[in-house]
């Protein structure tokens, strides 16, 4: 049996490890000072497609991403770990998608470019926006079901698959006919280290696309490498109405940023003695906090 | 037919239980509601959901729509979507909030890319407002409000080109209103034709283990973070809860530490909490964590870093070694009681 498996990855900020040079004065975030990582979940994601490889010789892998030139470094991590093909889905005109327009450009590039696949495999969630719905908003466009917060494939057959997925308080195990769509988590799918000799193979892939582009552009992923192909894909390559991508498919606008400001009582300095907390615990009594 | 433009709540239920996510959204809706003059519906499907419906009502819901079938006694993705899309097609509700779970985040964003509207997820606020977009001016629209950025931010998003407009909510971000004595609204039961192929998924096996930590509801919680130092030392903090008679609450560095399991942990990626008295022993107080307690009744920081921000919204702070200030408190309680 051999599986087509494609995997949606992104490439995003370093949110959980944000410094104080990270949020601006006005309390927007400083992308610059962020630096751009594959997104964790992704990469559990890919890891679980990976799984499948290795378990069905000839089984293919095609890495997915959509953003700007410089996330071709998500495709080469992908690429160093076992993926057999990648592609960057990238256009100006993707520009400031919400995750409609980015499942809508998913979708497109699935249904037109990549054609055959019986599982689709993305990350539960992104850790810049956290939303987890762009996984389940590309099964709805496709018309697949989904099985979402996968924590192991039980069983992987020419028709079916059988997982086991995290629910509130416990788990469950679902069975459904291919093709699907399947998100997971940290849960397990911990990920292979990149190997050195594909690191070899491919540390100097390069962009390579059917359809034209702006040469400043793709000027800064050009620097990145020159030998091996990355698939580029723009708004034409993928098939996709360009009214339905980008800031113009985005229902949903952003009206303001607000930095985060959690504002207190005054706190009231209790000593550290056995009279200063004393004094503190009558006063919760009293208040009817405590007892 | 019920009204069209009314705000909607998704009610999820686990087991034939309505989930408490729900009926907060349901006193929210409620709020918008009568900000907006419009009524409040709320849709439940289910095997035999009509009594559950009926709790509904004192939460001033004007009408619940239950649709019941045995195939969607558990929730799975197809034939929700289908239903809650075909219902929404109907009745043009002007907003649908779901509950920012499990459930809710699985089916909302299917029922988002069906419609083709926009998607908020984890909300922690909703409001109603207008939006100016050139010349064009929305009123009465819904500014959903989440954080973003792993906590660092708080964005306002807004749609208000498409309706319904839709969010996901975090679960014990709204509080419950008290119960009406004369709850007017009405259950209605909807027919619902699903085929077999509406339900594409087949469980094998659910398993759903009882709660052993109740921080929602728990009136005081003593929550530890790196700073108690080790897994021995966290028995201070359950020493302390136990005495208190509260939950023992973490940090997510603490979860991470291995200190605790993952199921105490309060903030932004575990519980949001709202207990009379939070007491925060050796947690630094990241903008995620804060976010997930700033609302407790008083809040009492230990810390032996007199800068560490909890201290910014604690109502007492204490500088010192947890080892040293929790059995003063301990001391200090049992001497009043």
């Amino acid at each position: 049996m051999k599986f087509n498996i494609v995997v949606l990855v992104k490439q995003v900020p370093d949110t959980k490890n944000v410094t104080g040079q990270a949020m601006k004065e006005d309390g927007t975030v400083n992308r610059a000072a962020l630096p751009a990582i594959f997104n964790p979940e992704d990469m559990n994601a890919l890891e679980a497609a990976l799984m499948v490889k290795d378990q069905h010789f000839g089984s293919k892998v095609t890495v997915l991403t959509m953003g700007p030139p410089a996330a071709i470094q998500v495709l080469k991590e992908s690429l160093y770990r076992g993926a057999d093909e990648v592609a960057l889905i990238s256009d100006k005109r993707f520009a400031a998608a919400d995750t409609l327009a980015t499942s809508y450009a998913l979708r497109c590039a699935i249904i037109n470019k990549v054609k055959d696949y019986d599982l689709v495999f993305c990350g539960r969630q992104a850790i810049d926006g956290d939303t987890a719905q762009v996984g389940p908003q590309t099964a709805e466009k496709l018309g697949v079901n989904q099985i979402t917060c996968v924590s192991e494939i039980q069983e992987l057959t020419a028709k079916e698959i059988t997982c086991r997925r995290t629910i509130e308080g416990g788990f469950e195990v679902v069975r459904c006919k291919l093709p699907v769509l399947c998100t997971f988590t940290d849960e397990n799918f911990k990920p292979r280290p990149a190997s050195a000799k594909l690191v070899m193979a491919h540390k100097n892939a390069a962009l390579e696309f059917e359809d034209k582009y702006d040469e400043s552009y793709i000027e800064s992923a050009r620097s990145l490498g020159k030998t091996v192909k990355i698939d580029l894909w723009n708004v034409e390559t993928i098939g996709a109405d360009p009214a339905s991508c980008g800031l113009s498919g985005s229902p949903t606008k952003v009206k303001k940023i607000d930095s985060v400001v959690l504002k207190g009582a005054q706190v009231k300095q209790v000593s550290n003695t056995d009279e200063g907390i004393a004094g503190m615990m009558q006063e919760l009594i009293v208040d009817h906090t405590l007892g | 037919m019920a009204d069209k433009n009314n705000v909607w709540v998704f009610v999820q239920q686990d087991d034939g239980r309505i989930v408490d996510v729900s009926l907060e959204l349901v006193c929210k809706a409620r709020e918008l509601a009568n900000r907006l003059k419009v009524g409040v519906n709320a849709v439940l499907m289910g095997e035999s959901m009509k009594d559950e419906a009926a709790k509904l009502l004192p939460y001033r819901c004007d009408e619940v729509f239950v649709v019941e079938d045995p195939r969607l006694k558990n929730y799975q993705p197809v034939p929700y979507t289908k239903v809650m899309v075909d219902l929404i097609k109907k009745y043009e509700p002007q907003i649908v909030l779901y509950g920012a779970t499990i459930v809710g985040r699985d089916l909302g964003p299917r029922v988002a890319s069906n419609l083709k509207v926009g998607l908020t997820a984890d909300c922690t606020d909703l409001q109603i407002g207008d939006h100016v977009i050139k010349d064009k001016t929305w009123t009465n629209i819904l500014y959903q409000i989440r954080p973003a950025f792993g906590g660092n931010i708080i964005a306002t998003i807004v749609s208000p080109e498409k309706k319904p407009q839709m969010a996901t909510v975090r679960e014990g971000v709204m509080k419950l209103a008290p119960l009406a004595k004369d709850a007017k609204g009405k259950v209605t039961q909807i027919e619902f034709n699903l085929c077999s192929e509406d339900f594409p998924t087949e469980i094998l096996k659910r398993v759903r283990e009882m709660k052993r930590v109740n921080l929602k509801g728990a009136r005081i919680i003593v929550s530890g973070g790196m700073g108690v130092g080790t897994r021995e030392n966290f028995k201070l903090i359950a020493d302390l809860a136990h005495v208190l008679g509260g939950e023992v609450g973490a940090s997510r560095a603490a979860v991470d530490a291995g200190f605790i399991p993952k199921d105490h942990q309060v903030g932004q990626t575990g519980t949001t909490v709202r207990p009379n008295l939070y007491i925060a022993c050796g947690i630094s107080g990241s903008i995620q964590h804060r976010a997930g307690m700033a609302e407790s009744g008083k809040i009492i920081a230990i810390n032996t870093d007199p800068d560490a921000p909890i201290f910014q919204i604690a109502h007492y702070g204490i500088v010192g070694e947890i080892a040293d200030v929790i059995p003063k408190i301990i001391k200090a309680f049992k001497a009043k009681i």
